[in-house]
């Protein structure tokens, strides 16, 4: 840890016409650092930075819209759009809120296999930051190494959801499926062999004098900056907020693990890089207590008029042929109300604001996703720092366009 | 999902059924008057607060606690009127509890105050409001389009906007 919290801010050539050396440079939206199609208009003086200003929605589908014009079952597929490196915690926090509108009482075993895939999705989540992270720095061995330990939890979805990323796995009132029998068996042998993972890519980047020079001491956020710009999970947590939705304020059961919530007082980028690692090994304890307690029963909910029947039931049953007919033709009517539900995703925190008016359709979904509020931090982050540790900083606040743009 | 069933309405019954809610006795003892309407549903407090007097409600609320604001956006209720309803979300860190706070506008020329002084990281959300819904917010410091290109027609999550676009 770097004794000094403050980043080295370096002094401004102070003379009277250095307003006019001043050079505004265009960065992106296609430029490979930026992950994705974020333009960032920067104002230089020689190295030093002394405005930034993103320009966002290249990647605007109006995906809030869509919802509107949907059955509340059809959203499911496009909350997997949104952050589409963290699938399952957009389904997660979509079906909790409806739920949440509906009064469904969701079974154990459902809760429980939700916070172990939502795990997974979250180290699927941080394997791709701490690659693309490195990767912008110049370290290119650990992208190839974070995405061989990818491709088995991609393996693993594919496994329970038919899709490798969009996997729109959840549901309203509960799993699309129960899980094929041997995948516990195989998140097991994935998890045993992960955290020896992390120490290899520790190895590579902890003690990499590069790596430490370009992560210590830039980007610095301080804990009033974060909480004033709405900075959440990581990013707030490495500028000493202890905050973590899935301790504090429990959802979908995770009131029934233990785990620690890291947090660094430091507030630069290797503070973020330490979080991250240490949050990497918090999940992978999660799925070993989700695997070694997973409770029995059902999947889906009680409820014959929102959940679909099992193919089974529908080929011998009439009641429940005729549900099945009537969710997909008609959906199903969720009360009016207002609902606004939170989750701790591996950006951050997401929230689901769903406005319903009594009908199949939901009357508005609004879609509050952690990188959009943590993006305007960026400016604070890297004014007076060199131009050279933007890169650092915007791998280290770890975005994603498609949830910034939605 | 949520063991929480009670559903108190209206202004009186939120009074009288938790008094010692802390973001309600804070918005009291600032200004009273300015809380219009209230209500309890999903274990979520709504406070509807006058529109002239948002931004200094989240000042009193920030001052009680609620120091970290998480999500705004609009709900455009056309053909009803008054037609937009704004929804803020604040979070308290220290209580855990979070509130929403409701301003409703009328359809012509809606404005509100800008709440980027007492929270700057609702710049984004409140330009994505103005841009998707067309609200204003006075003393915005950088009131711009944010999704939609600089010269578009419209506002594209207003009701009577087509889900398809003009096309």
């Amino acid at each position: 840890m770097s004794e000094n919290p403050g980043a080295p801010v370096l002094e401004l050539p102070a003379s009277e016409n250095s307003v006019e050396r001043r050079m505004v440079l265009n960065m992106g939206p296609q430029h490979p650092a930026t992950h994705g199609v974020l333009r960032l208009v920067v104002e230089i003086e020689g190295e030093i930075i002394v405005s930034l200003r993103p320009e966002i929605g290249y990647l605007h589908t109006g995906i809030e819209k869509t919802c509107e014009a949907k059955f509340y079952q059809q959203v499911v597929p496009l909350t997997d759009r949104i952050n589409y490196l963290d699938p399952l915690s957009n389904n997660l926090c979509y079906c909790l809120a409806v739920e949440k509108l509906l009064g469904l009482e969701i079974p154990e075993r459902a809760q429980w296999i939700r916070v172990l895939f939502t795990e997974l999705s979250r180290l699927n989540s941080h394997l791709i930051w701490l690659g693309t992270h490195a990767m912008d720095i110049g370290a290119l061995t650990v992208f190839l190494y974070t995405f061989r330990e990818r491709e088995e939890i991609l393996r693993i979805f594919e496994a329970v959801a038919g899709q490798r990323m969009m996997t729109s796995y959840f549901r309203i009132g509960g799993l699309a499926m129960e899980p094929p029998l041997d995948l516990f068996d195989r998140i097991q042998a994935f998890i045993n062999t992960f955290p020896e993972k992390i120490d290899e890519y520790s190895n590579l980047l902890t003690g990499n004098p590069i790596f430490i020079n370009r992560l210590k001491g830039t980007g610095y956020l301080s804990a009033a900056d974060a909480i004033a710009f709405g900075v959440t999970g990581p990013p707030l947590r490495a500028s000493g907020v202890d905050i973590d939705l899935r301790r504090d304020m429990p959802y979908s059961s995770y009131e029934k693990f233990q785990f620690k919530v890291p947090t660094s007082t430091v507030g630069d980028n290797w503070a973020r890089y330490e979080v991250r690692l240490v949050e990497m090994r918090e999940s992978t304890k999660i799925i070993q207590q989700a695997l070694d307690g997973m409770p029995g029963g059902p999947v889906k909910a009680d409820a014959p008029k929102i959940v679909l029947p099992d193919r089974e039931k529908m080929k011998t049953q009439m009641e429940a042929l005729i549900h099945h007919f009537k969710i997909v033709t008609e959906g199903f009517d969720v009360p009016a109300g207002e609902v606004y539900q939170a989750i701790e995703c591996g950006h951050g925190q997401m929230g689901y604001h769903i406005v319903s008016d009594g009908t199949a359709k939901p009357y508005r979904v609004h879609m509050r996703y952690p990188s959009f509020a943590t993006l305007q931090a960026l400016e604070t982050m890297v004014k007076g720092g060199l131009i050279a540790d933007l890169v650092a900083v915007i791998g280290s606040i770890d975005i994603v366009l498609g949830e910034i743009d939605r | 999902m949520t063991s929480e069933t009670k559903t108190l309405s209206g202004r009186q019954a939120v009074l009288e059924g938790m008094p010692d809610h802390p973001a309600l006795k804070a918005i009291l003892a600032w200004n009273a008057d300015a809380l219009t309407d209230a209500n309890f549903a999903y274990g979520e407090l709504t406070l509807t607060i006058d529109p002239e007097a948002i931004r200094a409600a989240c000042s009193a609320l920030q001052a009680a606690g609620y120091n970290f604001f998480e999500d705004m956006t609009a709900i455009d209720w056309f053909p009803t009127s008054p037609r937009f309803q704004l929804s803020y979300h604040i979070l308290s860190h220290k209580l855990l509890d979070r509130i929403r706070l409701r301003v409703m506008l009328g359809e012509a020329d809606p404005t509100v105050d800008s709440i980027t002084p007492v929270w700057p990281g609702a710049n984004f959300f409140e330009r994505e409001v103005f841009d998707l819904f067309g609200i204003r917010f006075d003393e915005h410091p950088d009131l711009r389009r944010i999704m939609m290109p600089d010269d578009w027609k419209g506002h594209p999550l207003r009701k009577d906007y087509p889900v398809e676009g003009y096309r």
